[in-house]
């Protein structure tokens, strides 16, 4: 920063930074007013993928709007689907069986260590290590299989529903997934032999795009890039849903709220992630893997084709204005998604369809705060900050 | 879950006693639900009533701001004096055991304003800005307040019941070119 500050020549460049830009990863735009290299004022601008998701929340039925989460979030959409579907059971007031919130566990988790996969690898890509892009992405295609194995789609998940998913586990997915937790920290020990005490890493992150613990609460940060600041705040812990009381593991936390704290902090992340996986794993219950209440989930097929009851109730779901009806009323669920805080905010007028759904996401307010970290910083650094914060332009803009 | 239990005094949070002696008038309703407190607020007390919580209370962090319009939620508009609009706030506290407050506050058709909480919560500004462009609620002393996810140049507020679900027409190009100038 003092060497950017010599740097200045006292005139001033805007410099626009997207939407369509390598480190972006979405479409994004920042417009940056720079002199020399430093940045003077840096303004983020949102929108260029909204979609309208809220307003279509008011014209699909519950389960038809699963599909819809997927795209909020495309690097976890088994944790939107979760975070989803726990709302509206919340709000209806059930609750699903054992078996089906350890799978869900289970998924959440897996999806978390993609995500951060994901992420770290794009991250270190966008800064020049290319070695570790392919070791996050060669763990993380071993992920999409086993997404692809359980739920029939690598991306496109919608495997939740409410009450429940829509189908077991394959045979053979413990195998796989045990598989794939005991490799994953042998990769994740590369990656910090490759980064953690690496000089052009810490230059590059260390002291870089810094908030401090009460500016971030302030701006409204959540997840990693909260707990990077030293806030241990995790709503699996604070507020445990689903089944995550009976899981033991750490919430990491940081202490400088920079890039390379993010960097660590999501690394240890993955590490009790693979812990709650493991834990499932080894207590998951046995069972039905949904409610078994026809009126909230279909009938298995052989009923819908071999039973009048079946029949009517494989109707009643699937009919518009049947359906899952929740009482007349308004709830708010968050769940911890591995960017932060992801709520649902559902009003429901009684029928099958929601009233008004409102989504709080977290990549909204990482983005909002992106002045802060980097007013004041090298243009360079924009890209390191931004990699660090994991923006989706998916959930961003909705 | 949602179900709406009376409290009684036995029975209501600290934090719902405290706010009860304190905005006596500015109450109109309040209830616990599953996950903390729901309380609708009159407009004229919102703000000291939010930055009460901030300060007071602890509730430092922002979850959420957004707003509901209740055209076709008779229920809601019979309670609350036919208001239109509900802005809704999320706030969420590290300590106590009331985690999760959420206030509400009726606002009429004819009077589309709310005092800004940018002036508490950084992070209001592009929640407020948000809410505005999708149901064109007016927030007094936002600094710049100017929609945010659909393009300047847009007519309408998206997420109102009035709004059609397919839109008003094609946009026939995009004046670039006019933004620019």
């Amino acid at each position: 920063m003092q060497a950017g500050m010599e740097r200045t020549t006292g005139e001033k460049m805007v410099l626009n930074f997207g939407p369509q830009h390598p480190a972006t990863h979405g479409t994004l735009r920042i417009v940056l007013e720079l002199d020399g290299e430093t940045v003077l004022k840096a303004t983020p601008h949102a929108g260029y993928l909204h979609t309208g998701f809220e307003k279509l929340g008011e014209h699909l039925d519950y389960n038809q709007y699963i599909v819809v989460t997927d795209r909020m979030n495309y690097l976890s959409p088994l944790s939107n689907n979760f975070g989803y579907v726990l709302a509206v059971e919340q709000l209806l007031g059930i609750e699903v069986p054992k078996r089906c919130q350890y799978i869900r566990i289970l998924m959440a988790e897996l999806s978390r260590l993609a995500d951060h996969l994901l992420w770290l690898g794009t991250a270190a890509l966008d800064l020049g290590a290319f070695s570790v892009f392919l070791y996050s992405f060669r763990e993380r295609e071993k992920l999409y299989s086993i997404f692809e194995k359980t739920t029939g789609a690598r991306l496109t998940t919608s495997y939740t529903r409410v009450g429940g998913v829509f189908r077991d586990l394959y045979d053979g997915f413990e195998t796989d997934v045990r598989d794939f937790i005991t490799n994953l920290p042998k990769a994740l020990k590369e990656t910090h032999t490759l980064l953690t005490r690496n000089r052009i890493w810490m230059d590059r992150t260390k002291g870089v795009g810094a908030i401090s613990p009460e500016e971030a609460i302030n701006y409204g940060l959540t997840g990693p890039c909260l707990r990077a600041t030293g806030v241990s705040h995790d709503i699996r812990k604070a507020e445990p849903y689903s089944s995550y009381n009976e899981m033991k593991f750490e919430v990491p936390v940081g202490t400088n709220g920079d890039v390379y704290d993010r960097y660590l902090v999501r690394m240890e992340e993955m590490i009790q992630s693979c812990r709650i996986v493991e834990q499932a794993l080894d207590n998951l219950p046995d069972g039905p893997f949904s409610v078994e209440d026809n009126k909230i989930m279909l009938p298995h097929k052989s009923d819908a084709y071999g039973h009048i009851e079946g029949l009517i109730h494989h109707f009643k779901i699937v009919m518009d204005g049947h359906g899952v009806q929740p009482p007349l009323g308004d709830h708010y669920c968050a769940t911890e998604s591995p960017n932060g805080e992801l709520g649902f905010y559902i009003v429901s007028d009684g029928s099958g369809t929601a009233y008004r759904i409102r989504i709080r996401p977290p990549s909204f307010f990482h983005f909002q705060a992106l002045p802060h970290m980097l007013e004041g910083g090298m243009v360079s650094d924009t890209v390191a900050v931004l990699g660090s914060l994991n923006v989706i332009a998916g959930e961003l803009d909705r | 879950m949602n179900e709406e239990k009376e409290l009684t005094e036995e029975t209501q949070p600290l934090v719902l006693k405290r706010l009860r002696e304190k905005f006596p008038d500015a109450l109109l309703a309040d209830a616990e639900v599953s996950n903390g407190i729901s309380i609708v607020v009159n407009k004229e007390n919102s703000y000291a009533f939010l930055e009460y919580l901030k300060t007071e209370l602890a509730y430092t962090l922002l979850v959420d701001i957004t707003a509901v319009d209740n055209s076709n939620l008779e229920s809601e508009l019979l309670q609350y004096d036919y208001a239109r609009f509900m802005v809704v706030y999320q706030l969420y506290t590290f300590e106590g055991e009331t985690q999760r407050i959420r206030v509400k506050v009726p606002v009429h058709e004819k009077d589309l304003k709310v005092p800004s909480v940018t002036s508490l919560w950084k992070g209001a500004n592009w929640l407020e800005r948000e809410t505005y462009d999708m149901f064109g609620i007016d927030f007094e002393g936002h600094p710049d307040l100017c929609r945010i996810l659909m393009p300047d140049d847009f007519e309408g507020h998206p997420l109102r019941k009035d709004y059609p679900l397919r839109g008003r027409g094609e946009r026939e190009r995009f004046n670039f070119d006019k933004q620019n100038a």
